[in-house]
């Protein structure tokens, strides 16, 4: 299969390429890793009439601890988020995520910020994201802006993004205290998305009552899911079973999934229930031990 | 539609061409440079049939622009053979039977040579995890993790 045709543009630096996308605005996408944009535009699901390639602007590619973040570059490689020592020893709900993503192969050119910039509800790092708290650096012609995660998917395969601006950087709060997250994913096969996957991040007070909690589902309707009535439920209280299976059973009230080759809504949704009990088990465990 | 002068190392050989933006990598290579021993399988990012290293990394050459690669060094199927002498990597798959249809076979190689650059010793979890990108419809598994593992031990005994 081959794309439509298209103008392809290498900027050398940032500014460049936000002059390109401005220039062609509404007419150009971004290629960073390519490894949702190219099958989309093979498959002629999509066209776009410029691509504009960032993989040769330099110090975009990163993972570092700053300000009491961690800062990951945009065009990260799923490879090395998977790889980063900081990320497996402090963050490892991210490397729970990347581990999942695709397969071995994709994640060499698949990114952070392209796996989030797509909008993609069936993309594993959105939940996760959702679950942190991130936020998301964009740069445009008038420079940089932050958006929280909270108001990034703003519908399918659609994020606050304006069409002249690149996703060049991702922010998560360090860890504070006795926290901890994790990401759980069923899939039919390596490589295939989610049949249902759940994020979960908590942070525990000093008598061991959840002070924070962030529950989050991957493919579980047209954007990813935010499961608030589930983290308000948990908050103040004992993460004990009980807990965890009420919170878990109203996550997967919030799910609105499909039926698809996948199986049915009501199996999706009992397996988002059964991810996010998992998925906050692990969670608790981590910010018991941290 | 933008034109592009690229240029290329591919097995250690410079190659220039001049290609439309929308040319994919494996094109490239097999209808460009003729060298077919990249397969096109699945065409969809899945099989791993169209293996390539891209400056030392297995990537889906199925799902990359040739015009990305310019500037960069591939290493191909055909990469592997040095003055008549199979690789290891190759040698392993005929003592162990690492081969069926032999549709998947260079991707597999390409992967499994990749992983051996990093772990001269890799478990069978180890290989599955790597070729989990890599599908064999023959289903003849078993022996292509033997295959990667026999090359790793013969490149140990070296």
């Amino acid at each position: 299969m081959i794309p439509g045709p298209f103008d392809y543009h290498s900027p050398k630096t940032l500014s460049e390429a936000v002059g390109l996308l401005s220039q062609h605005k509404g007419e150009a996408k971004v290629l960073s890793g390519g490894q949702s944009l190219l099958p989309l535009l093979k498959l002629r699901l999509g066209t776009a009439g410029h691509l504009v390639d960032i993989g040769r602007i330099p110090g975009l590619e990163y993972i570092k601890e700053e300000g009491g973040m961690l800062k990951i570059g945009g065009r990260t490689r799923e490879s090395a988020l998977e790889a980063s020592d900081i990320v497996r020893k402090k963050y490892p709900i991210l490397a729970d995520t990347a581990a999942v993503i695709a397969d071995p192969i994709v994640r060499n050119l698949a990114t952070v910020g392209g796996n989030l910039a797509h909008g993609d509800p069936a993309n594993d790092h959105p939940a996760t994201m959702l679950a942190v708290g991130a936020q998301v650096v964009a740069t445009g012609p008038k420079g940089e802006r932050t958006i929280p995660i909270d108001g990034f998917f703003t519908g399918l395969f659609e994020t606050a993004l304006e069409p002249d601006e690149i996703l060049t950087e991702i922010r998560i709060p360090a860890p504070a205290g006795k926290s901890g997250g994790a990401y759980v994913k069923l899939e039919r096969k390596v490589g295939d998305f989610a049949t249902a996957a759940a994020a979960a991040h908590v942070t525990l007070g000093a008598g061991g009552e959840v002070s924070r909690a962030g529950i989050a589902l991957t493919n579980a309707g047209p954007t990813p899911i935010k499961a608030e009535a589930a983290e308000k439920y948990l908050q103040g209280k004992k993460p004990d079973a009980a807990a965890i299976s009420e919170a878990a059973r109203l996550a997967s009230q919030a799910a609105q999934p499909e039926a698809d080759r996948r199986g049915s809504v009501e199996y999706k949704r009992e397996m988002a229930r059964v991810l996010t009990t998992r998925a906050l088990k692990k969670a608790v465990e981590r910010a018991q031990g941290a | 539609m933008s034109m592009h002068e690229i240029r290329v190392a591919v097995n250690g050989e410079k190659k220039e061409a001049e290609v439309e933006s929308r040319l994919l990598l494996v094109h490239l290579l097999r209808e460009v440079f003729r060298l077919t021993g990249t397969h096109i399988g699945c065409d969809t990012t899945h099989c791993g049939a169209c293996t390539v290293l891209l400056d030392g990394h297995p990537v889906k050459s199925c799902t990359v622009l040739a015009v990305q690669a310019d500037g960069r060094e591939v290493m191909t199927v055909e990469g592997l053979e040095k003055d008549g002498k199979l690789h290891p990597i190759q040698e392993g798959f005929f003592q162990e039977h690492g081969l069926q249809c032999g549709y998947c076979t260079p991707g597999m190689m390409m992967t499994g040579y990749a992983l051996l650059e990093t772990n001269a010793d890799p478990s069978e979890m180890d290989v599955r995890r790597a070729i989990s990108g890599n599908l064999c419809r023959c289903t003849g598994y078993v022996n292509i993790v033997k295959s990667v593992r026999h090359a790793a031990a013969a490149a140990r005994a070296k």
